[in-house]
């Protein structure tokens, strides 16, 4: 085998070899390559209950965006948000964090308001929400505070 | 009654000198790839070797393990009524566990075996030796172009069984099975993190470097003819292969 023919075996081999990762990591690993466009926002909650860096954040079911830090604050649990570019958040959002079925995965869900100011970038979501616990819930029932 | 415990040291020390010697050719390979200059023609042969030619056999078996898990986890997951989780169950798997170690056994079976062949039967054609009369190292000749290509070839290969894989699974889980196939793959991409990426390529690298390892040896240190080729390539083969599952094992407890 020539050289020459080697040498395109060899290439061959690598580039279906990076498509084969960069599919993994990028599509399925959801390694961030290009930091993007997008913004960030800070919202507090009492409560974030199992919510993890990497979580989705959506409106109306439709992902626009992730969390990605959680620290605590003041005793309180600072998240910030990286919202995709072009959605915008007016300042009197409500952001709340559900659960995707019963045993399912923590997410934020937005419900837009209906402010005229936008947030702008490292801008605060004052209204939040925080998880459902529902040990607290049951009892709450069982002791009568319903 | 002395015989039965010299014959037992003599199986101790002959393991402990195998393990010894196992480690100096190691570090030894390891020496000769750190040390300029490299012999990159041969480090492109071996890639080609090791690594474009298992394609289609990759392609092959990483195609059917993913179908095979489609039908098996989705006649599972159907007990619990909970056949969405089919794409999480088949990627995870596949990435975590099935696709470092099925496609590491498979190019331990197709190329490890070639390697081993071929340095024993330098080995016992006197060629290795005459090498070492040129003052060649048979290391800088053989064994690093080897380590090199399988430190490279192993995670690519893996990483491409993993896709076909879950293309595999996507077949049979959602043409013939019927999921939707939204379900399939926003399920595999809320469950797949990048970290079970990575874990993926360091086993998929580490077999590399163990199948290298044991192959080269093997063939190394081939004595007495034709009768010792085979002998050697088959230990290679059977041993890699047993020290990918042992390894894969100490490896996940790390892990996970």
């Amino acid at each position: 085998m020539s050289r020459y023919s080697v040498e395109v075996s060899v290439g061959i081999f690598v580039l279906v070899g990076a498509i084969a990762l960069g599919y993994l990591s990028i599509k399925l690993g959801k390694l961030e390559v290009l930091g993007g466009g997008g913004y960030n926002v800070v919202a507090e909650f009492d409560d974030i209950g199992g919510l993890k860096a990497g979580s989705n954040v959506e409106i109306a079911g439709v992902e626009v965006g992730r969390v990605t830090g959680i620290a605590l604050d003041n005793y309180q649990a600072r998240v910030t948000i990286r919202m995709n570019a072009g959605v915008e958040l007016q300042d009197d959002a409500i952001a709340a964090i559900r659960t995707k079925g019963l045993i399912g995965e923590k997410f934020i869900s937005i419900t837009p308001g209906g402010s005229e100011d936008i947030i702008k970038d490292g801008g605060k979501l004052r209204e939040t929400e925080s998880a459902i616990d529902f040990e607290k819930l049951i009892s709450n029932y069982v002791f009568g505070k319903v | 009654m002395l015989s039965i415990f010299q014959r037992m040291g003599r199986a101790v020390l002959d393991a402990l000198r195998g393990m010894g010697r196992m480690g100096t050719f190691f570090a030894t390979s390891l020496y000769w790839t750190v040390k300029p200059p490299l012999k990159f023609g041969r480090v492109l042969r071996q890639i080609s070797f090791i690594g474009s030619k298992s394609i289609p056999l990759i392609v092959l078996t990483g195609g059917f393990t993913g179908m095979i898990l489609g039908l098996q986890v989705y006649y599972t997951l159907r007990k619990f009524g909970a056949e969405a989780y089919l794409g999480p169950a088949v990627a995870l798997s596949l990435i975590r566990e099935l696709g470092p170690v099925l496609s590491a056994l498979m190019i331990t079976g197709r190329a490890g075996s070639a390697i081993a062949a071929e340095i024993g039967i330098m080995r016992i054609s006197e060629q290795v030796d005459a090498l070492e009369s040129m003052s060649l190292s048979p290391f800088r000749y053989l064994m690093t172009p080897n380590l090199i290509a399988s430190l490279f070839s192993f995670p690519l290969l893996g990483a491409i069984f993993n896709v076909v894989g879950i293309y595999g699974g996507y077949i049979v889980g959602v043409r013939l099975l019927g999921l939707s196939s939204g379900t399939y793959f926003s399920g595999i991409q809320d469950f797949v993190e990048m970290g079970d990426v990575t874990d993926s390529l360091i086993k998929s690298a580490c077999f590399g470097i163990i199948v290298f390892l044991v192959c080269c040896y093997q063939g190394y240190y081939t004595r007495h003819g034709a009768e010792g080729v085979s002998r050697a390539t088959t230990t290679a083969v059977v041993m890699a292969s047993t020290l990918i599952l042992v390894w894969d094992y100490f490896l996940n407890s790390v892990m996970i």
